[in-house]
Order: structure tokens, then C-alpha cells, then sequence
């Protein structure tokens, strides 16, 4: 079988290729539970020690659960209002004809191409005149609002390859543009809804400037900017925690992946396949 | 229900589409709205059913002035050309939608979807999506939806232009047998003769925005006011010939050939330009005879061949005759034309 074994020879060189990322991954697990004398390369004990922070809190640091579950409450929370507001937007501008339409597209993608970092310091001034500096809130309704501009043309684009006559035959059925918007046209875009969920969820889980600079109070502190504090301290450094809370702020991205990678390959790939 | 468009305007911009149309459909009558592609046939059928605002004009269902009335609210069921299902949802879903949106109670629903898809003969289909239905089927369930509110009013866009030659006779016959089933008044938007003469009873013949005839199909075809009108019904079409008028006679241009005018024509005074229309079945072949031309083309239909016959004189004449084997391409034949049936024609097109 000629064809077999070329396809095997493929399939080793690609393993050969790949073979240091794969490596570091398993030295990265290794590493989190393994005590190696300093200098060795392979592990000689096992221990959990490096994994301490997830019973107990570790010196001056926040609790790690309720800083994970402040990470889960600013990726959902933005996730949401990503959702809400962008399925209704994209509608509005795919199909009603707004005054200024053209403008306010063209003014969403300018939106879309501001860097965020350019903006951080009024963004913190404003927070803190409204009160909502070192809050949830506060830094949820800013990745929100950042995030938007993406998600609207997102959206916009799937609403565009709906086929007006539907919208036609619903309405001529007597349904109104609500129950028309709600019951025809959204379930033709759900891939682009969910492909557009996992992205802000992910974009809020790994988001590290905002909560840094606008929420960095222990109270209130993500994953991200924890995990930031522990590599601040230049005289007490344990890699080896940090990997471990690294492999722990991961885990969630990876499973997240396993579930929705056939969705999150829909986001090109729109529209009704009646 | 009685349909009366009066004065009906649109514009799109500063371009007036229609102009000031006057339109009556009779209850329980079906009418084509004909036409080529851009002469605002479908327009107007959006303008009947809500979808477009009327720039001027009135529209009224019966004696109820419905112009300012929103879709929702006219009961009109529309058949698009694309047949609009909803994807996501099964043949049962789609066709109960316009009762579930009006709320009615879920065992009504039932009964009148099994009846509408029974009378449709697609009751075996209730559980599949539209994407697995062939295009007959997809058909039948949109008028399925369309006619299940009972609507008053039914509005057909270009209902057959996407099924194949064979689909497309059986769902003529089926989409008339139900109108006539129950007795809804209907309008057929179509660019297909055949499809207008052979489904509705009137016809709306109209070009760039403009009624030109509505006359029954058998009328429109033996009187059309117009070289337009003359030129778009008839399969194959009429052929036109010009000339001149010299003695009571037509004097066809390149050529000494003159032809009697059907009655009613002799008056016309000498010298004025017109066109004589004449049909592919009313030329028929003769022994001898002033009209004589080549024959340049022969096209088989199976039961009829089609000739063409290029005059003396360069125009050319159409003729529909029983098969026959002794007419070849290049021969020199002789015809002669049915009197009475000629159609004559000024030089603008209007018929005299």
C-alpha cells in the first residue's frame, strides 16, 4: 500500500515538526507537580506543593476562587451585553433604514481600528469621576463597549446573507418586525451568535490591561492581573507556581476550544443553507 | 375580494415607475400582471400587499381603503418566486406560522393546517425541513402558508419561473384549480405568455409603468390594441411587415407584392406608412400568388413545423404548418395570407 506509507511518512514529519511544542506542553504539566533539584532537568519526587494556592491563600494575594469567579463574572458579563446589544445593532443596520446609516457604519469600524491602550487614561479618569473606578462594572462596561465595534459588523455581515423575502413572507403572515426579527431571522444567524459568544468570552477571559489598570484591587481582581502580581515581586520568584496558576487560568480556553471549535469555524461560513 | 387600484403612483427617487395606474380585479377573478423584467409589475404587486408605500394613488379591497393599511393587517397571501419558506423550520411550522403569530389556539391550528396541506397533498411532508423538498413541493407549501389565514386577496410573483418545463405544467393547472377551489381573488405576476393565458382570466399586459390592454387571454390575442401587446402574446410570435396603403390595398416596402387589408382598412388614404401584423397560422402556402420568398428556416416542433419565409424585398414571414416533407431551406414558395385575421397597425404601433 504505496499511498498508506506516504501518508505515514507525512504524518512523521509533521509529527517531528511539532514535536518542541508538544515537549514544552508535557514539561509545562511536568513541571507543576514535579520536584527536580536545581539544575536537573527531570523530575526525581512528586509533590503538590506548587498547586497550595488553589486550599490556601497565598501571601498578601487574593483567594483564588473568588478571583476566578470575578474572572468568570467579567467574561460573561461582557459576553451578554456583547450579544445583546450586537444582534440588535447588526439587525438594525442590515435592514431598517436608519438616518445617518452610512455614517454610523463607517464610525463603528473607525471605532474598531482605535487602539485601546491610546484610550486607557481618559477611560480611567471618566471611571473614577462616575465612581465606578476598581469596580466590576466599571471595567465590564469598558471591555463591553470596546468589544462592540467588532461584534456589530460581525453580526451586520450575517444579518446581509438573510434573504430579504423571508422578512417579506413574514411580515405578509402578519408578524411583527419584533416577532420577525425574533422567531425568522435570528435563529439564520445563531452561528454567527455563538462563533461571536465564544470569541468575547475568551476576549474577556484573557483580558489583562483593562481590569489591571482600571480594576486592580484585590477585591475585584481577574485571573489575569493576579496572576501579573505574583511575577511583580522580583525577589521572591516561584516559577513553578506560576506555571501552575498559568496551566489553572488555561484549563477553561482549552475546554472551551474542545466544545465550540466546529462553531467557531462557522464565523466565515454564515447565512441560510436552505 | 375586490381589488381597485386607482391613480396608483411610484417613485424610487426621482424616477416615476408607475404612473398614475388604474386597475380593477373583479372578486373570485385571477389576473396576470404581464410584462417584460422593469415595467413595474412587481411593484405594483408589492403595492397591493403592503410592502411598498404608495406615492399616490388609492388601493381598496372591496370598498375599504387599505392604501395607508400596514402588511400585517390587509390579509393578503403572498407566494414569492423564491418561495420564502422559513429554513429552521419544518413544512408544519411553516405553514402554521401565520396562525401561531395570530395567537390561535393550538388544536384550531392543527385542524386547519392538516386540512390546507390535504387539499396541497402534502400532508406526508409535515415533518421535514425545507431543505429537503424538491421544488414542487417547496411550491406547494408556500401556497400552503400563503392561503391558510384564508386571505382575501392572493398575490402569485413569478410563482413557476423556478421549476422545470414538466413542474412547471402540473403546478399551472394545480395552482388554478385551487384558486377556483376557493374562489380567492387572485393576481399572477409573470414575463411568461403562456403562463397569464393559459391560468387567469383577464390579463394586464404592462410596459415601463404603463397599462397597455386588460382584455380576457382569447381577446388580447385576437385584438391587441398595440404592436407591444401583439408582439408579446403568441408562441411563436407574429411577425410584422411594412408598407405603405395605395388604392385600398398594402403595399408591402421592396417589393411590387400587394395585399388585400382586412375589412374596415380600405378607407385608409394612399401614401400612409403602416404595419400589418400577421400571425404564424395564418399564413398558409399557395400554388401561385404575388407574395413569394425563400425559405430561410425550419424549425421542428414534432406535430408543426415553423418557416421561416424571407419576402422579395427582405422582410420575413412566419408560418406554423403541419409537418410536411416537401418544403426544404433555400426553396422559392408562394403564400397567401387569411384576409380577415391581419392585424394592421400605424406607424407608432397603435392599431388602426
Amino acid at each position: 500500500m504505496p499511498r498508506a506509507r506516504g501518508s505515514g511518512i507525512i504524518v512523521a514529519l509533521l509529527a517531528a515538526a511539532s514535536a518542541p511544542l508538544v515537549l514544552m506542553y508535557v514539561f509545562l504539566v511536568i513541571e507543576t507537580v514535579g520536584e527536580a533539584p536545581p539544575g536537573q532537568l527531570l523530575p526525581d519526587g512528586f509533590t503538590l506543593e506548587n498547586w497550595r494556592f488553589l486550599w490556601e491563600d497565598l501571601p498578601g494575594k487574593a483567594n483564588i476562587w473568588a478571583v476566578t469567579l470575578n474572572t468568570f463574572i467579567f467574561a460573561s458579563a461582557t459576553t451578554v451585553i456583547v450579544l445583546a446589544v450586537s444582534s440588535t445593532a447588526g439587525y438594525a443596520l442590515s435592514r431598517i433604514n436608519l438616518p445617518f446609516r452610512a455614517y454610523f457604519l463607517a464610525g463603528v469600524l473607525v471605532l474598531h481600528a482605535f487602539p485601546t491602550v491610546t484610550l486607557i487614561i481618559a477611560i480611567f479618569l471618566v471611571l473614577q469621576m462616575i465612581g465606578l473606578y476598581n469596580t466590576l462594572t466599571g471595567v465590564i462596561l469598558v471591555k463591553a463597549s470596546l468589544e462592540l465595534p467588532l461584534g456589530i459588523w460581525i453580526m451586520k455581515g450575517f444579518y446581509d446573507t438573510v434573504p430579504w423575502e423571508i422578512e417579506m413572507a413574514g411580515v405578509q403572515d402578519g408578524a411583527s418586525r419584533f416577532t420577525v426579527w425574533r422567531r425568522l431571522i435570528l435563529p439564520q444567524v445563531t452561528p454567527g451568535i455563538l462563533a461571536l459568544g465564544v470569541f468575547s468570552f475568551l476576549a474577556g477571559w484573557s483580558e489583562f490591561i483593562l481590569p489591571q489598570v482600571l480594576a486592580p484591587d484585590n477585591k475585584v481582581q481577574v485571573l489575569s492581573v493576579y496572576l501579573a502580581g505574583l511575577i511583580a515581586d522580583d525577589y521572591d520568584l516561584n516559577f513553578a507556581l506560576f506555571k501552575s496558576i498559568g496551566l489553572f487560568y488555561v484549563i477553561p480556553v482549552v475546554i472551551l476550544y474542545l466544545f465550540f471549535q466546529d462553531k467557531l469555524m462557522n464565523i466565515y461560513g454564515g447565512g441560510t443553507k436552505g | 375580494m375586490r381589488i381597485l387600484i386607482e391613480n396608483f403612483t411610484k417613485r424610487f427617487g426621482a424616477d416615476t415607475v408607475i404612473d398614475a395606474m388604474n386597475l380593477e380585479v373583479a372578486d373570485g377573478e385571477m389576473l396576470a400582471l404581464l410584462g417584460p423584467s422593469g415595467c413595474g409589475k412587481s411593484t405594483t404587486l408589492f403595492a397591493v400587499c403592503g410592502l411598498h408605500v404608495v406615492d399616490d394613488g388609492r388601493i381598496l379591497f372591496g370598498d375599504e381603503d387599505v392604501t395607508g393599511w400596514s402588511p400585517q393587517r390587509r390579509n393578503v397571501g403572498v407566494v414569492f418566486q423564491s418561495y420564502a419558506l422559513y429554513p429552521h423550520m419544518n413544512v408544519f411550522d411553516n405553514v402554521a406560522f401565520p396562525l401561531q403569530v395570530k395567537r390561535e389556539p393550538g388544536p384550531a391550528i392543527r385542524r386547519r393546517v392538516s386540512e390546507i396541506t390535504a387539499m396541497l397533498e402534502i400532508e406526508h411532508l409535515l415533518e421535514r425541513l425545507p431543505a429537503h423538498l424538491s421544488g414542487g413541493q417547496q411550491q406547494r407549501v408556500a401556497l400552503a402558508r400563503a392561503l391558510i389565514r384564508r386571505p382575501g386577496v392572493l398575490l402569485l410573483d413569478e410563482p413557476l419561473a423556478n421549476l422545470d418545463a414538466r413542474l412547471r405544467l402540473d403546478m399551472r393547472s394545480e395552482i388554478r384549480r385551487l384558486q377556483r377551489e376557493t374562489g380567492i381573488t387572485a393576481i399572477l405576476v409573470t414575463h411568461d405568455q403562456v403562463e397569464a393565458m393559459s391560468m387567469c382570466d383577464r390579463i394586464a399586459i404592462m410596459d415601463r409603468g404603463h397599462v397597455h390592454q386588460i382584455a380576457s387571454p382569447a381577446d388580447m390575442y385576437r385584438n391587441p390594441v398595440s404592436t407591444f401587446v401583439a408582439g408579446f402574446l403568441g408562441n411563436p410570435p407574429i411577425a410584422f411587415l411594412s408598407g405603405r396603403v395605395r388604392g385600398g390595398r398594402f403595399w408591402l416596402d421592396g417589393s411590387t407584392a400587394g395585399i388585400d387589408l382586412p375589412g374596415g382598412c380600405e378607407a385608409l388614404e394612399d401614401g400612409r406608412e403602416i404595419r400589418l401584423g400577421v400571425r404564424p397560422e395564418h399564413v398558409r402556402p399557395a400554388d401561385s400568388g404575388p407574395l413569394s420568398g425563400k425559405v430561410s428556416f425550419v424549425e421542428t416542433h414534432g406535430r408543426e413545423n415553423l418557416y421561416d419565409v424571407t419576402l422579395n424585398g427582405g422582410q420575413v414571414l412566419r408560418s406554423i404548418q403541419p409537418v410536411r416533407g416537401d418544403i426544404a431551406p433555400g426553396q422559392t414558395v408562394h403564400c397567401r395570407l387569411d384576409t380577415d385575421k391581419l392585424l394592421v397597425f400605424d406607424r407608432e404601433g397603435t392599431r388602426l
